[in-house]
């Protein structure tokens, strides 16, 4: 039984919260974690992949359409095919849908703004490994940062992935009602994050990794550390 | 080999919001062209390249627009080529 995840943190040019994630699976949860530069091609040694955030190849041409023909990628499919943890956040939700590792795709928000906000998110399917750390939480909140994020498919892959079961985060209001209002960015069904059919990959576009320190936390029902439980989640579903 | 020199258009789907399109659509109301019913915005991708003959140009353009240039997901491409003269007599 481990303890710990071997992370992987793949940094393509532009990436730029690769060392964000870094800190909270290296110096906040103490797991061994690597910086792999988007050249690297063999990743057998993780447990756990993280895309992170940014601005992949300066976003040119859609957001993550560049960064999906790096070397990395074809080991990053060969790691979601066997069953390990994929995790891609914001500019990494997007590639991993370019790289149709997961469906659908983002686009640019309703109202054209670039949002730096925090939002409510409503967790769904929480029988998913990714939320087994949440306990009895239903509503968290997490940063956004995002000017294409709002998630697009069409009707019948809506239909598939709602009947699967793998939206993972809904953008709701504070009591986790999912309402037009709570949905900053037009994303259809208020979609924040999915996963893949067998669970392992999800894309999200709140920030887990920016509400995950101890030392930025006031009171326990702040929500600072509501990210932090998603990597949590991974370990519980190690052991389980 | 023959060079050619292709124009790759790439247009959202009907489907998809166009909100940039949307926003200009406005500015052009705002410019006074009130009839304007409707703005959609696409990129143009040019290329030149060189093939065997225009049937090997097209199908690799086409792999080219429907792997990268385009996402099959939000958006359809259409492409033309133009066959160059050669320089050589």
């Amino acid at each position: 039984m481990s303890h710990v995840l071997k992370v992987g943190i793949v940094v393509f040019p532009g990436s730029n919260c690769d060392r964000d994630v870094a800190y909270v699976t290296s110096e906040i949860l103490g797991w061994p974690t690597q910086l792999l530069w988007h050249e690297e091609t063999n990743l057998s040694n993780y447990d756990l992949i993280v895309l992170p955030g940014g601005f992949s190849f300066g976003d040119y041409l859609r957001c993550g359409a560049i960064a999906r023909f790096s070397p990395i990628m074809a080991a990053v499919e060969d790691h979601a095919a066997a069953g390990k943890w994929v995790l891609g956040i914001c500019n990494g939700f997007q590639i991993l849908t370019e790289a149709k590792l997961l469906p659908g795709a983002l686009v640019r928000n309703r109202d054209l703004h670039f949002i730096c906000d925090r939002v409510h998110l409503r967790l769904e399917a929480k029988e998913r490994p990714w939320l087994q750390a949440y306990g009895h939480q239903t509503v968290i909140r997490l940063p956004i940062a995002h000017g294409e994020g709002c998630y697009y498919a069409d009707a019948a892959t809506l239909a598939e992935l709602e009947a699967n079961r793998q939206v993972l985060f809904r953008y709701a209001d504070a009591h986790g009602n999912i309402t037009p209002e709570s949905n900053p960015n037009g994303s259809l069904n208020n979609i924040a994050g999915i996963c893949n059919a067998a669970g392992n990959v999800l894309g999200m576009m709140p920030h887990p990794e920016r509400a995950a320190d101890p030392a930025l936390t006031h009171c326990p029902s702040d929500h600072t550390l509501d990210g932090l439980q998603l990597f949590k989640s991974l370990l519980n579903a190690a052991v389980a | 080999m023959a060079q050619f020199r292709a124009q790759v258009f790439v247009t959202l789907r009907p489907s998809v919001l166009d909100p940039a399109g949307v926003a200009v659509q406005a500015g052009i109301h705002h410019l006074g062209y009130t009839n304007v019913q409707s703005v959609r915005i696409g990129k143009v991708v040019e290329l030149n390249l060189e093939a065997s003959d225009r049937a090997t140009a097209e199908a690799q353009l086409t792999h080219i627009a429907d792997q990268l240039l385009a996402n099959p997901v939000i958006e359809t491409f259409r492409i033309e080529v133009q066959e160059l003269a050669t320089a050589a007599g």
